[in-house]
C-alpha cells in the first residue's frame, strides 16, 4: 500500500516547483521508462488484437457493398445505419432478441436468487464445495447443455416419451423443441449460475448482525428481507441480470440448435447469416456495432445504478462487472 | 439455524434443490444417453453399454478435432500468460494515462457477446490479410491461435492482479534492502507468492478455451475444434459418439476446474 501510494505521481503545483530539481527529474525519467517498458507489451497487444478489431467493426460498418458484391470503402457512407434503421426487419429482430434476453433474464433471476440465498444463508456444511458445483457448469460444456436440450424437448425426447408412457399424451408434442420458448428455456439454463455469480456474492458479503439487529428490532422475516437483504443485494442482482441479459442477446448458437424458424430472428443470428451466407460484411458490421452499443450502454447503466446501490458507497471499489474477478476476491470473505 | 425445520425454510430448500437439479439434469441427461444402448436416443433410456466410447477411438474426425482443441488451448494458455502476467503487473504497479481505459478494454472480451468479438476478429484478420489456415497443420491456424489467446487474456489478467493486490509489498522491499537485484527479488519472492494464481489462471483459460465457441466459429481454419466438430454433427441429429465425447470433454473440464479451485483455497489459506 505505501509503495502504490509514494509511486503516485507528483500532482500538486509546489511538488512540481520541488520537482524542477535534477535528481527529481531523473527519478521521473526512470519511473517513466519504466512504465513504458512494463506497459509495452500488455497495451500493445490489447491495442493491436482489440482496440483495432473493435475499430475496424466500426469503420467497416462505414463501408457498403455495390450489387455486384464489391466493397467500397471510400467514401465512408452511413448508407448501412440508413437501411437498418430504414427497414422495419433489423429494429424487429433487435427487439425480438431483447425480448428473449429479457425473459431470460427474469427467469434466470428467479431461479438463481432463492439458491443464492440458500448458499449464502442456510447451507452450513460444505458451503464453498456447493458454491462451486452450482458455478462450476459455467465454464464447461456450453455446447452440452445446449443440445441436451434436444434430448429432452425433441419429439422423441425425454419429457413427451415421460409423458406418453405416464398416459398423459397420445401424440408427442411438437411444439416443444424448435420455438423461442426451447431457446429460452435453454439459455436460462445456462446463464442462471451467471446471475447467481454476482447475487451469491452481496448476499455474502452482508454481516450477519445486521439480520440480528434486524430481528432484535423485532421485524419478522418479511421485513427483514425487504427492508435489509434486498436492498443490500441490488448491485449483485444488477450485475447478475445484466451478464445474463447480455450474454443471452449475444447469443447465437442456442437459438440455432433449439429455435427453428425463430431463431432467423435473433439479432445475433442475423449478424451470422450477414457474414457467412449472405457475405455482406459491412452491412453485419453496422448490426454488430448497434448491438456493441446497446450492450455498452447496459453496461454503464448499470455499472452507475450498481454503484448507486452500493451501501458502502466507495466510488474506488470495483464493480462486480468483471465475474472472474468477483468470484476471487468476494466469494471468500 | 433457528427455526431451521420450518416451513419457510423448507420451502427455500426445495426451490434451491429444484434450481440445482434444474442445472445438472441436462448434463446428467447427456452423460447417460452416452451409455445408452441404442442408435436411436429417444425415450426410454436402454442401459448400458461403452460401444460409443470405443467407437470414437476409430472416429478420425473426432481425434484430430481433439488434437485440434488440445493445441490450440494451449497456445492459448501461453498467449494469454504472456500477455496478462505483464497486464496485471503493469494495472498493479504502475500509473499511466488511461489506465482506467486499458483495465475496461482488457476486459471487454468477457463481458462482450462472444459475437462481437469474433466479427471484430475476423474482419480484423481478413484485413491484415492472415488466412484462417495460416500456420497449419502446425498450429489449427494463426487467427484462431490469437484470438483465443486475446480473448482469454481478460481472464489472467484479473486473477493474477487480484492476487498481487494481496501481496505483502514488505517481502518485496525486504529482499531489495538485503541487495537483491530486481530480477533475483521478482524470481525469488514475486514470482513464488504468485505462482498459484498464475497456474490457477492457466487451467482456467485452458478449459474455457477448449469449450469456446463464439469466437472460433468465426476465426475457424481448415479444422474443427471438439465443439465445432460437435456442433457440425448436430445438424445431422444427435448421435450416440456426440454424448460420449461431451461426457468425457465435461469430466475433463470439470477436474481441470477442481484443482484450480483447490490452488485458489490453498493460496488463500496461506495468505489471509
Amino acid at each position: 500500500m505505501l509503495v502504490g501510494q509514494s509511486n503516485a505521481r507528483c500532482a500538486l503545483p509546489g511538488e512540481r516547483a520541488i520537482a524542477r530539481g535534477s535528481r527529481w527529474d531523473r527519478l521521473r525519467a526512470r519511473r517513466w521508462f519504466r512504465t513504458t517498458a512494463a506497459g509495452v507489451l500488455p497495451v500493445g497487444w490489447v491495442v493491436v488484437f482489440l482496440l483495432v478489431p473493435y475499430a475496424l467493426l466500426l469503420v467497416q460498418s462505414l463501408w457498403r457493398l455495390t450489387d455486384t458484391q464489391e466493397i467500397v470503402r471510400w467514401p465512408l457512407t452511413l448508407a448501412n445505419y440508413q437501411r437498418l434503421f430504414g427497414t422495419a426487419l433489423y429494429p424487429q429482430t433487435i427487439l425480438f432478441s431483447a425480448g428473449i434476453a429479457l425473459r431470460v433474464t427474469l427467469f434466470s433471476l428467479v431461479l438463481a436468487f432463492p439458491l443464492a440465498y440458500l448458499l449464502a444463508f442456510k447451507v452450513r456444511r460444505h458451503k464453498n464445495l456447493m458454491y462451486m458445483a452450482v458455478i462450476i457448469p459455467l465454464w464447461v460444456s456450453y455446447l452440452v447443455r445446449a443440445y441436451a436440450w434436444k434430448i429432452i424437448l425433441g419429439q422423441e425426447g425425454i419429457l413427451n416419451g415421460m409423458l406418453a408412457s405416464l398416459g398423459l399424451i397420445s401424440a408427442p408434442l411438437e411444439f416443444l423443441l424448435y420455438s423461442k420458448w426451447a431457446v429460452i428455456i435453454a439459455l436460462t439454463h445456462i446463464y442462471t449460475p451467471f446471475a447467481l455469480m454476482p447475487i451469491y456474492a452481496v448476499l455474502e458479503a452482508i454481516p450477519p448482525n445486521l439480520k440480528e439487529a434486524s430481528h432484535d428490532l423485532y421485524a419478522g422475516r418479511l421485513r427483514t428481507f425487504l427492508h435489509v437483504v434486498l436492498p443490500l443485494s441490488l448491485p449483485g442482482v444488477l450485475a447478475g441480470c445484466t451478464f445474463a441479459f447480455v450474454l443471452s442477446m449475444g447469443d447465437f448458437i442456442a437459438p440455432q440448435l433449439l429455435g427453428g424458424n425463430d431463431s432467423a430472428l435473433m439479432v445475433s443470428n442475423v449478424v451470422v447469416s450477414l457474414f457467412g451466407v449472405a457475405f455482406n460484411w459491412p452491412l453485419g458490421a453496422a448490426v454488430s456495432v448497434v448491438m456493441l452499443t446497446l450492450v455498452l450502454l447496459l453496461l454503464t447503466v448499470a455499472n452507475r445504478l450498481e454503484r448507486h446501490f452500493d451501501y458502502r458507497g466507495d466510488p474506488g471499489r470495483p464493480t462486480k462487472t468483471d465475474p472472474l474477478g468477483a468470484i476471487v476476491t468476494e466469494s471468500r470473505r | 439455524m433457528r427455526r431451521a425445520g420450518d416451513g419457510l425454510t423448507r420451502v427455500l430448500w426445495a426451490v434451491g434443490i429444484a434450481v440445482f437439479c434444474f442445472i445438472y439434469a441436462p448434463l446428467l441427461v447427456v452423460i447417460l444417453y452416452s451409455v445408452h444402448d441404442s442408435r436411436i436416443i429417444a425415450w426410454p433410456l436402454k442401459l448400458f453399454t461403452f460401444d460409443w466410447y470405443r467407437l470414437l477411438l476409430h472416429d478420425r474426425g473426432m481425434l484430430d478435432a481433439v488434437v485440434q482443441s488440445l493445441k490450440l488451448a494451449m497456445l492459448a494458455v501461453i498467449i494469454s500468460l504472456a500477455v496478462g502476467i505483464p497486464g496485471a503487473f503493469l494495472l498493479d504497479r504502475h500509473d499511466f494515462p488511461g489506465k482506467v481505459l486499458y483495465q475496461r478494454f482488457v476486459l471487454l472480451p468477457l463481458i462482450l457477446p462472444g459475437i462481437i468479438t469474433g466479427v471484430s476478429l475476423l474482419s480484423f484478420f481478413t484485413a491484415i490479410g492472415l488466412s484462417l489456415s495460416s500456420g497449419f497443420p502446425i498450429v489449427p491456424g494463426w487467427p484462431v491461435v490469437l484470438g483465443h489467446g486475446t480473448a482469454l487474456i481478460s481472464v489472467v489478467v484479473t486473477q493474477v492482479f487480484a492476487r498481487l493486490q494481496r501481496l505483502d509489498r514488505f517481502q518485496e522491499e525486504a529482499s531489495a534492502d538485503l541487495y537483491a537485484t530486481p530480477w533475483r527479488t521478482f524470481w525469488r519472492v514475486t514470482l513464488p507468492s504468485i505462482r498459484t494464481a498464475v497456474l490457477g489462471a492457466g487451467l482456467l483459460v485452458f478449459t474455457l478455451s477448449l469449450d469456446e465457441i463464439a469466437v472460433t466459429f468465426f476465426l475457424i481454419g481448415r479444422r474443427n475444434t471438439i465443439p465445432l466438430e460437435i456442433w457440425g454433427r448436430l445438424r445431422l441429429g444427435i448421435t450416440p459418439e456426440v454424448n460420449a465425447i461431451s461426457t468425457i470433454i465435461f469430466l475433463v473440464s470439470v477436474i481441470v476446474i477442481v484443482i484450480w479451485a483447490r490452488l485458489m483455497r490453498d493460496a488463500e489459506g496461506a495468505t489471509p
